[in-house]
């Protein structure tokens, strides 16, 4: 009670004006808006036609002069036409595509074999069961061709984004210059939408396998770099001297000090690449990508749920197998030998792979079924499973029918209405007004420049749609993810358990959340907001978590010392102290809303998504770029506001 | 013979050493100069005008506390920090003109050091990382696996070549930085607060495990500690630093019995004297007194002569050299109002 108290004495501070003003002036805006008969003057109602600035027109002849007279087409083609040459091999090899080297494809048993040999490798023998296991999986379900297609463009993607972020993150520590130009590049790249980066890659490349290679290397290097230069700044000053000390030249530095040392984070970076390759390889089905992401597309916009969930076993398989073998591979600690044994007895696995692999090439010419598992031959579950959902859907649909009845009819559309009436005048400036309570009069200038820079691109309307899909969904996902948080973090194996299931649900391709809302809600807005919830509840979830965990004991046990109830304890203790962390995953929690509602829109939106995909489908590129940019604006307008909030927070010591 | 050849020629010789971090150093440094005073805004003076020379074979301790500059200094000697004025002399060569490739021949010849966290390559065996400066100098690898065998088993890590540095203890892991810092050879031997993260009693285990390398190698050594006892259990002489600024430079018995400032007076007040002084220090001139009896070894401590100095009887006392020569006299009630504490 008494830190209530204390707020409530303390004297406004003079930078709290300004914003109140603001505020005071938005409002009454909005009044005259309702209140005067004539009502506002139509340019305080949205911004002038004459006003709207053409971007989409200066981008498109940029890229035409790019395109056409700096011949950059030839230089995309021909690179094209490597990473093309490079895709046929690793497709010949996982598939059999007809191509050279003309030696696949591989029987399934050894790419099997060798998964499970690097998972025992890696991680034990239940990472070598878990990789073993999803590829006997994917064989016998017959998706065997899906699944190397994707996973042929990956093997090529994930080598060169981990190549190029090295380097760049490399020049980014190296030169201040290079790391001030990449950073905001950086910050704006990790907020772009998936579909932005698609409709240039079009333009240059056309569709198919290597455009979404293209895409999904463009799109999974910023990670890498930002690993790779946060791995390098880490590395103890210590060793850098002892290295130093020793003679090393700064290559010698660079090469056997420094790189060695920051090994764990650059695999981190690793991690991240593969699994942005892997959410970018399924979402490429939109530009003409073969392979599981495509399938699942088909069978969900053909309402095959029995199908589509096979796809998407398989896909969440794929995925944390990857997530789990690329961990591992970061978290591996060199162990020493002990002195005098022979190479068999040091490299076991080694061993025991080379004779498993050629026992199963053997076997696989004798039994052709562990060379290929025909389409006929192979395993469904579909079947059970679309019995399955239509009697759970049964069950459930007097309920769904009416949670889409009613939150269609009382809260969507309403918001909706409320959100567009609003005088995009009294928006900007409440928005300006939020950024200088938290960050005076530069947040407000930065708030303003990014919510402006939207209004200015003429799509004020299909953005608010957008704002109050996100702000809804998160809006959902607090009232589900903090309590959630909360009562997980009460004990320490049901904490750890909760993190483990989000950690699972975070390495799924966003793609995937459809399967299921699709499944209970048909293709509608409320199926949107659904699949939003569930992705965006997760990081809220895992942040309130390791907030509250993060609580210094010492505070705690003074805390019970002084005679605080448990109810007390959290609020006026651990989550004012948990506030910053929890911020965090508010923030990240926008950012993962922004992306799902745009990815969610072929399920049918009147967003910025919808438009996004009718730019793709036409290749559009001014516009595609434009409406990526919007979305991107608004999460970096969101990051901006919570970032500051949260490092005010830190600063106050809490509260 | 002239004096300048019977004179040995300092390893190391600095002249007014300024260290001064910041965004504009030399225009902090212009007004410190002017202004003895002077605390310019955003800048820390961690080395301030310090001269010193260290003889070849002799043992200099750097003795501060935390924030004294005493680990910037030894990063200046070695060049890992640029100075910002003054002058180093590594053997009468000015260590700031040297080119990159010329700094790096020279760690690769001439110096070792030894880091309080070790820095220890984490993906590099034992073997390797005392192995990592013969790499870099390029020496064939059959030859460096050799040595660097050779300076594991010194340093009492014969068995443990192929552990990785974690799967150590701190104690083991330092020797594999002493074993590292020794490969080349060097001639100076920087040691920066190398037992500062062991526990006492590991402590303890490497400082007699150092005195006896110490004793083997015959180096030039700059040590670096903020244990005041450490610093009179090792050292030959010890530079004592405050705010950059070297406050003594003296032998243990000197610093002991005349401290320069206030702040040294403060570090020796707690200490036990009788562990610390040598009879040799301690004594006297001859000065005409008369020479009967047995001679007390000078190089011994006065607890080491307690009981003898308890029993003897004479109010003087003659002190010899290693030698047998007589250095000095000894008057016993002073000794022995020093080893009963009672000295004011």
């Amino acid at each position: 009670m008494s830190m209530v108290d204390r707020i409530d004495l303390t004297p406004p501070s003079p930078r709290l004006n300004a914003p109140i003003l603001m505020l005071g002036l938005a409002a009454l805006l909005i009044l005259g808006r309702a209140w005067l008969p004539e009502g506002l003057p139509a340019g305080l109602m949205r911004l002038p036609e004459a006003l709207v600035v053409p971007f989409a027109d200066w981008i498109n002849a940029a890229f035409a002069f790019l395109r056409d007279d700096l011949g950059l087409m030839e230089v995309t083609r021909a690179f094209a036409a490597m990473l093309e040459w490079l895709l046929d091999v690793t497709a010949n090899i996982l598939y059999g595509k007809n191509r050279w080297p003309r030696l696949g494809p591989l029987p399934w048993s050894v790419v099997a074999i060798s998964m499970a040999a690097l998972g025992w490798w890696l991680g034990g023998w239940r990472l070598a069961v878990l990789a073993g296991g999803t590829f006997v999986w994917i064989a016998v379900m017959g998706q065997w061709q899906w699944a190397m297609e994707t996973l042929s463009v990956i093997v090529v993607a994930a080598p060169f984004s981990v190549f190029a972020g090295l380097i760049l993150g490399i020049a980014a520590w190296r030169w201040k210059g290079v790391q001030r130009i990449l950073n905001p590049i950086l910050n704006v790249a990790q907020s772009l939408p998936h579909f932005a980066y698609m409709i240039p890659v079009v333009v240059f490349i056309g569709v198919g396998p290597k455009a979404g290679a293209i895409v999904t290397i463009i799109f999974s290097v910023p990670p890498m770099i930002r690993m790779t230069e946060l791995g390098l700044r880490k590395v103890p000053e210590e060793v850098v001297e002892a290295g130093r000390m020793g003679g090393a030249t700064p290559w010698q530095l660079l090469t056997r000090v420094r790189l060695p040392t920051a090994r764990g984070d650059i695999l981190i970076g690793v991690n991240q690449v593969i699994m942005q390759c892997l959410a970018m390889v399924v979402l490429a089905s939109f530009i003409g990508m073969p392979g599981l992401g495509q399938k699942l597309l088909q069978l969900l916009q053909a309402l095959k749920i029995g199908l589509s969930v096979e796809i998407g076993i398989t896909i969440v398989l794929i995925a944390v197998v990857l997530d789990r073998l690329s961990r591992a591979w970061a978290k591996r600690q060199p162990l020493h030998h002990a002195l005098g044994l022979s190479w068999a007895r040091r490299h076991p696995v080694l061993l025991i792979w080379a004779v498993a692999v050629v026992l199963a090439f053997a076997l696989s010419q004798l039994f052709p079924l562990l060379a290929q598992v025909p389409r006929r031959e192979a395993l469904s579950i579909a079947a059970p499973v679309d019995m399955l959902v239509d009697w759970l859907i049964r069950l459930v649909d007097p309920v769904t029918t009416w949670l889409r009845w009613f939150l269609i009819t009382w809260v969507l559309i309403p918001l909706r209405d409320a959100i567009l009436w609003l005088p995009f005048s009294a928006v900007l400036i409440a928005v300006a007004a939020a950024g200088w309570a938290v960050g005076g009069w530069r947040s407000a200038l930065v708030m303003l420049g990014f919510i402006g820079a939207i209004a200015l691109s003429g799509w004020w309307d299909r953005a608010m749609i957008t704002v109050y899909m996100v702000g809804f969904s998160v809006f959902l996902a607090a009232l589900i993810g903090f309590p959630l948080g909360i009562w997980a973090a009460g004990s320490e194996t049901r904490a750890n358990r909760m993190l483990l299931i989000c950690d699972s649900l975070q390495t799924f391709p966003s793609f995937i959340y459809l399967i299921p809302v699709v499944m209970l809600f048909g293709v509608n807005d409320v199926a949107v907001v659904m699949a939003v919830v569930t992705f965006a509840a997760v990081p809220l979830v895992r942040y309130t978590i390791e907030g509250l965990r993060g609580v210094a004991p010492e505070l705690i046990e003074a805390a019970h010392m002084s005679g605080t109830t448990r109810r007390q304890m959290l609020w006026h203790v651990q989550l004012p102290m948990a506030a910053p962390v929890m911020l965090v995953g508010v923030n990240q929690s926008v950012m993962f809303s922004l992306f799902m509602v745009i990815i969610a829109a072929f399920i049918g939106t009147q967003d910025l998504g919808q438009e996004l995909q009718r730019a793709l489908s036409v290749s559009d590129v001014g516009k595609g770029l434009v409406l990526g940019l919007a979305v991107a604006f608004m999460g970096l307008a969101v990051d901006h506001l919570l970032r500051q909030m949260s490092e005010r927070m830190r600063q106050g010591g809490g509260a | 013979m002239t004096d300048a050849i019977q004179t040995p020629v300092p390893v190391i010789s600095c002249r007014n050493v300024w260290k001064v971090f910041g965004p504009r150093p030399e225009v902090a440094l212009a007004a410190m100069k002017a202004d003895r005073d002077a605390r310019p805004e955003g800048h820390v003076t961690a080395v301030r005008d310090v001269s010193l020379d260290i003889m070849p074979g002799e043992m200099l301790v750097v003795m501060g506390l935390s924030g004294s500059g005493k680990s910037t200094l030894v990063r200046c000697l070695s060049r890992l920090n640029e100075i910002t004025a003054g002058e180093i002399l590594i053997e009468g060569q000015d260590i700031g003109r040297l080119n990159e490739a010329g700094l790096i021949e020279l760690r690769r010849r001439k110096m070792g050091m030894v880091f309080q966290s070790f820095g220890l390559l984490p993906n590099r065996n034992a073997l390797e990382n005392v192995a990592f400066p013969l790499e870099m100098r390029g020496q064939p690898r059959a030859a460096r696996i050799e040595r660097a065998r050779e300076m594991l088993a010194l340093v009492g890590l014969k068995g443990r070549e192929s552990y990785f540095p974690r799967e150590l203890s701190g104690g083991q892991q330092q020797r594999i930085g002493i074993a590292r810092s020794l490969a080349v050879e060097p001639d100076i031997w920087f040691l920066d607060e190398p037992f500062s993260a062991l526990d006492p009693l590991i402590r303890r285990e490497m400082q007699d495990e150092f005195l006896r390398l110490k004793g083997m190698l015959k180096k030039t050594i700059i040590f670096i500690t903020h244990d005041f006892d450490e610093a009179l259990r090792l050292a030959d002489r010890i530079a004592i630093m405050k705010d950059g600024r070297v406050e003594q430079i003296d032998t243990p018995d000197r610093i002991v019995l005349q401290p320069a400032t206030d702040y040294v007076a403060r570090f020796t007040a707690e200490i036990d004297r009788a562990r610390v002084l040598h009879v040799a220090g301690l004594a006297g001139p001859v000065a005409g007194r008369a020479i009967d009896g047995p001679a007390l070894p000078g190089g011994q401590t006065l607890r080491d002569l307690a009981r003898r100095l308890v029993n003897d009887s004479r109010d003087w006392i003659p002190v010899a050299d290693g030698t047998g020569r007589i250095t000095g006299m000894l008057e016993r009630a002073r000794a022995l109002d020093i080893l009963l504490g009672d000295a004011a």
